[in-house]
């Protein structure tokens, strides 16, 4: 690569996201043919990745990056290897594909320009997650991918199933992000690196690492959500409420398999270990299972399609964790079909639903005249998930049994898995690809006819170029499978399978799967019927239950809240004062830290009767009985406050509490001759028992403080500052006033702020007041 | 000096906070004007007491000449005093109008915020 890749690469890394912020402009402008001209991004990105094939297919890894936070040591760096370049090409040869064929299907939608943009967007951070070297690169293009995909599925807002959908998937992946982040923690503890390329080199570090298992259940826990194993599969076939562009690109060709590319790319240093190689074909294979038996329910094209990608998923997971080269070869080659095959399914099933209206299987038939571009991509396609001869499908199939026939029990078990799923997924890529277009003519709700070429394109490309990898299937294996497998199994490995079939007991296995899945074709309708039966005998699944679990959540947040926030602010109040009293009390109790007994004060006479009104004030103000005396004895609290600064020599603290106490209790009793004071409190005795012992623990609590501090020695340093400079750099003789205007100045001008905006508040307060009673009319209209 | 105070610091907390525990407003503001005492006397004794010299510099000196009061804490309460008052007067205010409104000075009655007997927020999506 020459001189000019690293910023190559970087821009290739932020396109995505600039022609996200371009596309809806460029829609306004040119509508639906915006598509031709936003897909040269992905087109431009396609052929920069493509031309990393050379070097990387002779096994070098392109590494490049910057340093983003230089002070956290965090790096925006990347590393290509032959799994990352595969990954990438997919992403941008089927993003061009779909950004087009998004231009036709949702041609003339008010919203197609932000549909443009969160795809765009999304591209770029699927892209940024299969070359992203760092952890926390590759965590943020991780969640990101998440919050598009919400974003995408809830496109069509208005409708609730999207919503859910929306929130469902977020929820899901968001969750299983948030359990890839620990483990990238644990993992990143334990190698000391904080990049894969350095995770890549560390040998048998984390395999032999007390904490391997829980690193990896942790990856797993992203992974599988991700890539939606089961049980966590429910929320992919509800992601299907998105348009078809989308569960074409996020929903079966590149977002989901985010979770197979992290298994994939752990596997150098976590896999080949006992726990790996159970636990990844354990859910693997059930997920296989799952996904094909609920795939039989459906009636929907889409979400036939959408469980198969469960299947398919789950047999990815399974062949990457069978532990063994040809396994991780077969997984390769399985993905590159399936990426094809399925994107090429998706964007028919859509068209079938654009041009005629339903896609509903039992509602359609007889297209192949009406639509025979689309029956081409669609039989080309299907005859690849197939796995026919002739497509690269069948590579991948041939390759599987080779990879599992291996003999053994568990080998075995896993045979059998693959086979039925196999056979299942067969039966329903023609139930998908072919019956649609055969047989008489149905009625559907539009008059279906062939799409524009915005719409056939991606699937016919789609189809052509699974057939065309298998043709020219050494070229194929040279440039894409070999490498990725390679990185996959951290070793080089040569995949040299062929179209030829060759005599054997894995051409014996596809023979079987054919025969099997001819079966389960013609059979269709009675399957479906008793899955559908079997189904509802059962009840009850994850779906069902992330409802329940919401429901409840919602349920216990708001009981929690009833109790927290009940709207009686006297037990707000209860709550807040015994916290008071007992963050006090507490510590001074635990920690021995309680004052130690007083002698006994020797005070001037004066100064006991100041004290002495005080109390009475207070006294007067509790049990005072009508609104003077109660006015009357907080006055005279306040002023034998003001009594005592004066004679702690603070004459400027007395005044300002004389002229405050006078004008509060002329306030108040303007306000209180307006306002009722019952003659008692009306506290029950309970009631009253409870507020005197938080009332006087409180009171003891700041009165034991207060003793115990003045016990402590006194740090003078600023008060003998402030006493110091005062006159000399203040040039005030008064050191209260010269703190106040002087030293503190900015302080005393917050504290006018502060009384100026309360004065506002009372203003506002009052006028309010004064419009409503001019305008009773209209107040009594209101009430 | 300090003894004395503190002990009545805790009966202005103790008594403020008693009728701040009230369901009736207009004791819950009694409260908080005796409360707001409270806590500008602590401010006050936590500076410890010189009583009867204000931290004044007379004449011919560049420096108090002899111990004073500790002017630090007397600056806080200064701005305390002020700020608390217009917070007391802004309360005053609010309960007034807040009776006018509801017609209860009751807590128990206050409840437009906070209503009795909420629903369940929906359960859907």
């Amino acid at each position: 690569m020459g001189t000019g890749e690293r910023p190559l690469t970087f821009f290739a890394l932020i396109l995505p996201f600039l022609a996200a912020a371009a596309a809806p402009l460029l829609t306004r402008l040119l509508k639906h043919n915006a598509a031709w001209v936003l897909a040269l991004a992905p087109l431009w990105m396609f052929s920069h990745f493509a031309g990393m094939l050379g070097p990387v297919s002779e096994g070098a890894a392109i590494a490049g990056g910057f340093d983003w936070i230089p002070s956290l040591g965090v790096r925006f760096s990347w590393y290509i290897d032959g799994l990352s370049l595969t990954f990438a090409l997919l992403i941008t040869g089927i993003g061009t594909l779909i950004v087009l064929y998004s231009g036709g299907y949702l041609k003339g939608h008010p919203h197609q320009g932000r549909f443009f943009s969160f795809i765009l967007m999304f591209m770029g951070a699927m892209q940024g997650l299969v070359v992203a070297d760092s952890f926390l690169m590759l965590f943020v293009f991780w969640e990101l991918t998440s919050i598009t995909s919400f974003l995408l599925i809830g496109f069509d807002h208005a409708r609730e199933a999207s919503r859910r959908a929306a929130l469902q998937a977020l929820v899901v992946t968001g969750l299983g992000g948030l359990s890839l982040l620990a483990g990238l923690l644990v993992i990143g503890a334990v190698s000391g690196q904080d990049d894969l390329s350095g995770l890549l080199a560390s040998g048998d570090l984390m395999r032999n690492s007390p904490l391997y298992l829980a690193a990896l259940i942790l990856l797993l826990g992203g992974a599988f959500t991700k890539s939606a194993q089961f049980p966590f599969h429910f929320w992919l076939p509800n992601a299907m409420e998105a348009p078809t562009p989308v569960s074409a690109y996020l929903h079966s060709a590149t977002m989901v398999k985010a979770g197979v590319y992290l298994v994939m790319r752990m596997n150098p240093v976590m896999g080949d270990t006992v726990a790996w190689e159970t636990i990844l074909p354990l859910f693997g294979g059930v997920t296989l299972l799952v996904g094909t038996l609920l795939a039989l329910r459906q009636t929907d094209l889409k979400l036939m399609l959408a469980y198969t990608t469960v299947a398919s998923l789950g047999l990815l997971v399974m062949l990457t964790g069978f532990g063994s080269e040809k396994a991780v070869e077969a997984a390769v080659l399985y993905l590159i079909a399936h990426s094809m095959f399925k994107g090429a399914l998706f964007m028919v099933a859509g068209l079938i639903d654009h041009e005629s209206g339903t896609r509903d299987i039992r509602s359609l038939g007889g297209l192949r005249g009406a639509m025979p571009v689309t029956f081409a991509a669609a039989i080309l396609a299907a005859l690849s998930m197939g796995g026919l001869p002739l497509f690269f499908g069948f590579l991948a199939k041939e390759e599987i049994y080779a990879a599992i026939a291996v003999g053994g029990g568990w080998a075995t078990l896993v045979t059998v898995v693959a086979i039925v799923g196999n056979a299942l997924m067969f039966a329903i890529a023609f139930a998908v690809g072919l019956r649609p277009f055969i047989g008489a003519a149905a009625k559907t709700p539009k008059h279906a006819h062939e799409g524009p070429v915005l719409l056939w394109l991606g699937p016919v490309v789609l189809a052509l170029s699974g057939l065309i990898a298998a043709m020219f299937s050494t070229i194929a294996h040279q440039l894409l499978s070999s490498p990725m497998a390679s990185a996959v199994a951290g070793q080089d490995l040569q995949i040299d399978i062929s179209t030829i079939p060759h005599i054997g007991m894995p051409l014996l296995h596809s023979a079987l799967t054919i025969a099997l899945g001819i079966g389960a074709y013609l059979a269709l309708d009675r399957l479906r019927a008793s899955m559908a039966s079997v189904l509802e005998a059962i009840g009850w699944g994850p779906d069902r239950g992330f409802d329940q679990a919401i429901r409840g959540l919602l349920r216990l947040s708001f009981g929690v809240t009833k109790i927290v926030q009940n709207g009686r602010l006297d037990i707000y109040m209860t709550v807040t004062f015994i916290a008071v009293a007992l963050t006090l009390l507490v510590p001074m109790v635990l920690f021995g830290e309680l004052p130690s007994v007083p002698v006994f004060p020797d005070l001037w006479f004066y100064e006991w009767t100041v004290v002495a009104i005080a109390v009475i004030g207070l006294g007067a103000v509790v049990y005072a009985q009508d609104r003077l005396t109660a006015i009357v004895s907080l006055g005279i609290q306040g002023f034998a406050v003001a009594l005592l600064f004066m004679l702690m020599g603070a004459p400027d603290l007395s005044f300002t509490q004389f002229m405050v106490e006078t004008l509060s209790v002329v306030i108040l009793a303007l306000v209180m001759t307006r306002l009722r004071l019952s003659v008692s409190d009306h506290r029950p005795t309970g009631q009253k028992i409870l507020d005197v012992s938080v009332a006087g623990a409180c009171g003891l609590a700041f009165g034991m403080l207060l003793l115990k501090v003045t016990q402590l020695p006194f740090d003078e340093t600023l008060s003998t500052f402030f006493k110091n400079y005062s006159l000399v750099i203040a040039h005030g003789r008064n050191v209260v006033n010269v703190i106040i205007v002087d030293f503190r100045g900015l302080d005393t001008l917050g504290e006018i702020a502060v009384v100026m905006i309360t004065g506002l508040a009372i203003l506002a307060l009052i006028r309010i007041r004064t419009k409503d009673q001019t305008v009773p009319a209209k107040r009594k209209g209101r009430r | 000096m300090e003894t004395v105070l503190s002990v009545l610091v805790g009966l202005f907390f103790a008594v403020g906070i008693y009728l701040m525990l009230s369901k009736h407003v207009i004791r819950i503001l009694l409260g908080i004007a005796i409360f707001g005492n409270a806590v500008n006397l602590l401010i006050f004794t936590v500076g410890r007491i010189v009583r009867e010299v204000p931290p004044i510099i007379p004449h011919g000196f560049d420096v108090p000449p002899g111990p004073v009061a500790n002017p630090l804490p007397q600056a806080l309460i200064l701005t305390a005093i002020v700020i608390s008052f217009s917070f007391f007067a802004f309360l005053l205010v609010l309960a007034y109008r807040a009776y006018q409104e509801i017609g209860t000075d009751d807590t128990d009655g206050m409840r437009v915020a906070e209503p009795e007997g909420e629903s369940l927020p929906p359960l859907g999506y």
